[in-house]
């Protein structure tokens, strides 16, 4: 009994990081950027969210948009802004500055409006379901829909239509696509603004799911989440997901044998045991560096 | 090839200028702050000077900084107060703010700054205990007091040796008393026999509570049926509570800080957990209801310094005036023991007659029956403020007061 | 030849430096603050120096340098409080102990490459954060009270040894082998260049310099915790080394002075402080990439003395 519940506590966790994953995955996936303001416009979204129901008013869908909305314009300016000028400097120096954008923008908010963390208020029924002696909430269903159905749209984005084409083509070679008459920079920007605007559903969700939203929260799911894309194989979509869904089901797990404080350390041996034993992910391909 | 040399060269005297230019900046700003002290004699200490410096050293970014910043607000509440009042025999408190980043290598160096380039008189901070341990030396060396609003472990105060430091005191219960108050209620007031501790791992403050309940509980003929720990910054405790549930206690013990105990009560409620939980002045945030929602809080307690709805005199005029610069903010316990640290300074400042580090530290030990918002303060032998703690509980939101217990 | 010269230059003007210094310590003309603020500099240049001989001269993207850190702290910080054993060899333990971490997460880590090499280094260094903080025999969460050990003198030798060694690494065989495998592994490898091996050794000395710097942390600030050794603790370390310019040691040494004052001078404005710090970070990252000093050492503006050096763009 207690381990259908404790499956289930896995999967809700799990989605989350699934959810941030998603958009972690596409952005690296084309300019092979570990994007570490992922986290903090995930952040953003769940302060939009927050904002636009408490403030504005709006019921949850239409805050759900706005936050997504938001979030997509900031990750396009922050692309813009600090990314572009380095697409042709060396990895690291990328890296460095997605650090500091970061904390550009954590800091940014906690200076806007203070360190204290915000409630979100319950917008949605949050109604128990009890299956075989497992409490299940509404919330928790509510938030696994929403990823799969995202990732859903996203797969569709990229193998159907014509800029997730274009997105492919950028990934796989961006001088070639460049010659072939697709605007790198135009579908790089579009990549950004998918993938924050994930990064801004997810934010919602949590604040839904979990209540507590404050400034810092995106660093530790952030991070999780870097790790559920590598584990799932970076750069894959549905990689993500399962990248995701295994991390929350590992760190329910090792809690639920009561090693809690070892949880963390449990998410990264996982992740070190993968990469080593299959260094391109669950789903990832593994292929030979050519000379 | 000479010309390239030339470039290089004026390229290397830039980058030179550039850091020569930053350390000058940096020397500079230490003069200019420290300059006043400096060159009437250290009028920053025994007084002829306009104001009394205090520095505050407190977690203004990093992980905590909520804690600290709430902590700034009551801080900058009670010196414009003062200052409002006339400050301090005439002279009005300067606040120095300087912050730690929540790291206790910052929190020493910024400990240093305040002592040796600002002079101040007294330091308040820090808002956790690590990194007012990390202060203490250097107060110490450099015969500065150390206030700490919210460093709870025995070890801020009494050093490892067993000796109490001389400079270090502190506003805010230490960790077993809180914990021996809670087990006390749950054995007595609520008749537990069975109880679980869920206490955050990565705070000393947690752990000590947790050790302390453990203890008196066990000696009161209760059992603890499960032990379980969290992490800080944490925001999925279902698994855990999950594993709670099945050993079946009729009671929760979960020292910790607001942030996650709101969520550590939803998620519980959500699970079907109806047995009452209990915790300590962590709990004490407007936010923690705005968290767990009113009803999941019915049937649950905290100890606390003092209760919001108190109708006592000093309480309401904090809060009138709490909520009154804060766009109506409900206070939590941290702005109440930032607010309450400047009074207590102000108090021994007061009675030492002088700005001397010295002094004022034997005047703070000899605090006695001085009304605060958290309560009546007197200071014991190990520095630590003996003072009554509240039992509230919570209904519909709102705390209700349940009973006191005096030390 | 010129070698030699520039070796004595090095070590002259470091036996200088450090006169000046102390004279001026023991004269009471510096104040507790800045003889602080110096000692600081010098534990942060220690440690940039020996991740810019994992990342800069080998090319092995480490992330999570602040685990040895901890390990060099912890490890010393056991010694002297409670082995009760005398500083000097406190220090050496703790790093000998990183340097066995290293060697430990080194072996199985140093064959994934690029990013998957830097997040398991990262994870490695949560991980090594995470023992510690469940070892109530360090104190866990709350942390360890440690003595006050570390002076002007200790800090000054270790950091006179860790340039030392790291100079001349880089100046023999081995560190000509570790500048061929960040240029180009493969074409190294088929050199007949043992690349895991020499991999493994930078970063094993790498993490043993760290390990130093960490018993000198340790004995300095009082106190150590878990909380103190996270992964932003190793991204401020990443960022003296790419500030400065990767493969450039004194880039390296030049950014860790300077982003350790600017740190230290910011904290007079706490609101604002992580702001401008992050500002500063994304505009030197935008228009100068490659870093303050570039590949080049500052040697190589002064005409002596030029190190090992690779020209290219790294790591592209």
């Amino acid at each position: 009994m207690d381990w259908i519940q404790q499956i289930v506590n896995g999967i809700s966790l799990g989605s989350i990081y699934a959810l941030i994953a998603l958009g972690y995955t596409m952005v690296y996936g084309i300019i092979k950027l570990i994007n570490f303001a992922h986290g903090d416009v995930f952040m953003v979204g769940a302060f939009v969210g927050f904002y636009a129901i408490e403030s504005w008013k709006l019921s949850f869908i239409p805050a759900l948009l706005v936050a997504m909305g938001i979030s997509a314009v900031l990750g396009v300016v922050i692309e813009r802004v600090a990314y572009k000028r380095l697409r042709n400097a060396t990895r690291i120096a990328a890296l460095i500055t997605a650090i500091g954008v970061s904390l550009f923008i954590e800091y940014g908010t906690i200076y806007i409006r203070g360190a204290q963390p915000e409630a979100f208020p319950s917008v949605l029924p949050d109604q128990i379901f009890k299956v075989f002696g497992a409490s299940i909430s509404s919330q928790s269903i509510f938030i696994l829909l929403i990823s799969i159905i995202l990732m859903l749209i996203l797969q569709f984005i990229v193998h159907r239509t014509k800029i997730g084409k274009a997105m492919r083509a950028v990934s796989y070679d961006a001088e070639a696509a460049r010659l072939m008459g697709i605007n790198v920079d135009r579908t790089i920007s579009a990549t950004f603004a998918i993938g924050s605007a994930l990064a801004g559903a997810a934010g919602v969700a949590f604040g839904v799911y979990y209540t507590k939203i404050e400034p810092l929260m995106g660093v530790i799911p952030g991070l999780k989440a870097f790790v559920a894309a590598v584990l799932g194989g970076i750069g894959i979509i549905p990689g993500a997901m399962i990248g995701g869904l295994v991390l929350g089901i590992v760190e329910t797990m090792v809690s639920a044998f009561g090693y809690s404080p070892w949880r963390d350390a449990a998410a990264f041996v996982i992740l070190i045991l993968i990469l080593i034993f299959r260094p391109s992910g669950i789903l990832g391909k593994n292929t030979r560096e050519k000379v | 090839m000479k010309k390239i040399i030339g470039s290089k060269v004026s390229y290397l005297l830039v980058s030179l200028t550039l850091f020569v230019g930053l350390l000058a900046g940096c020397g500079g700003s230490g003069n200019s702050d420290g300059g006043a002290s400096n060159q009437p004699g250290g009028s920053g200490g025994s007084g002829g000077g306009e104001s009394i410096k205090i520095g505050a050293n407190l977690e203004l970014s990093g992980a905590v900084a909520s804690y600290g910043q709430s902590i700034a607000e009551g801080i900058d509440l009670a010196v414009e107060e003062i200052n409002k009042g006339g400050g301090i025999d005439g002279k009005k408190l300067e606040i120095i703010k300087v912050d730690n980043k929540s790291d206790a290598a910052e929190a020493t160096n910024a400990a240093i700054k305040l002592t040796s380039q600002d002079k101040v008189s007294a330091i308040i901070g820090a808002a956790t205990s690590g990194d007012t341990v990390a202060q203490v030396q250097v107060v110490t060396d450099n015969h500065t007091v150390l206030l700490t609003p919210s460093g709870t472990s025995p070890i801020v105060t009494v050093g490892q040796d067993g000796k109490v430091n001389d400079y270090v005191f502190r506003t805010c219960f230490i960790d077993p008393f809180q914990g021996n108050v809670a087990a006390n209620f749950a054995a007595k007031e609520l008749k537990v026999t069975k109880a679980a501790i869920f206490a955050d791992s990565a705070s000393d403050y947690a752990k000590g509570l947790a050790v302390s309940f453990k203890d008196t509980f066990t000696k009161a003929g209760g059992s603890i049926v499960s032990e379980e720990a969290y992490v800080a910054k944490d925001t999925d405790f279902r698994a855990t509570l999950t594993r709670i549930k099945a050993a079946n206690p009729e009671f929760i013990f979960i020292p910790g800080y607001y942030e996650e105990v709101g969520l550590i009560i939803k998620q519980a409620r959500e699970l079907g957990i109806t047995v009452p939980f209990m915790g300590g002045d962590g709990w004490d945030s407007p936010k923690l209801v705005e968290l767990a929602g009113a009803a999941a809080l019915n049937n649950t307690y905290i100890t606390n310094h003092y209760s919001s709805e108190d109708p006592d005199k000093t309480i309401q005029t904090f809060v009138t005036a709490f909520k009154g610069k804060y766009n109506g903010k409900s206070p939590d316990a941290f702005n109440a023991l930032g607010y309450d640290s400047v009074y207590l300074l102000a108090d021994g400042i007061k009675r030492a007659g002088s700005a001397d580090g010295a002094k004022i530290k034997d005047a703070l030990a000899q605090t006695k029956d001085l009304a605060l918002v958290s309560g009546k303060i007197t200071i014991d032998q190990q520095h630590n403020p003996a003072k009554t703690a509240t039992v509230l509980e919570y209904k519909d939101g709102k705390q209700v007061f349940k009973t006191k217990v005096n030390p | 030849m010129k070698k030699i010269m520039g070796f004595s230059i090095f070590v002259l003007l470091s036996a200088v430096s450090y006169g000046i210094v102390q004279s001026l310590i023991s004269a009471g003309m510096l104040n507790q603050f800045y003889s602080n603020t110096l000692i600081f500099i010098a534990i942060n240049v220690i440690l940039a120096a020996s991740l810019h001989l994992v990342i800069g001269i080998t090319g092995q993207f480490s992330i999570g340098h602040a685990g040895f850190l901890a390990v060099g702290a912890y490890i010393s910080a056991i010694f002297t409080m409670k082995l009760h054993l005398p500083f000097v060899p406190a220090l050496a333990a703790g790093g000998i102990v990183a340097a066995l971490a290293g060697l430990l997460v080194g072996i199985p880590s140093l064959r994934l490459k690029g990013d998957y090499l830097a997040i398991a280094t990262l994870g490695f260094a949560e991980i090594i954060r995470v023992v510690f903080l469940n070892i109530d025999y360090v104190g866990g969460a709350a942390g360890m009270q440690v003595s006050h050990f570390t002076s002007w003198s200790y800090a000054f030798v270790s950091l006179f040894v860790t340039l030392l060694v790291i100079m001349n690494f880089t100046n023999s065989t081995h560190g000509r082998a570790c500048i061929a495998i960040r240029e180009n592994e493969i074409a190294a490898d088929a050199m007949g260049i043992n690349t895991t091996y020499y991999k493994v050794v930078a970063f094993a000395i790498g993490s043993f310099f760290a390990g130093i710097a960490g018993g000198l942390y340790a004995h300095n600030f009082y106190i150590i915790q878990p909380s103190n050794f996270g992964f932003l603790k190793s991204f401020d370390i990443l960022i003296f080394v790419v500030l400065g310019g990767l493969g450039s040691l004194s880039g390296a040494v030049f950014a860790a002075i300077l982003m350790t004052i600017v740190s230290t001078f910011l904290q007079g404005y706490p609101e604002t402080r992580m702001i401008i710090y992050s500002v500063v970070l994304v505009i030197v990252m935008l228009y100068r990439p490659q870093g303050l000093m570039g590949t080049k050492e500052i040697t190589a503006y002064l005409g002596k003395w030029t190190g090992a050096k690779g020209e290219d763009a790294y790591g592209k």
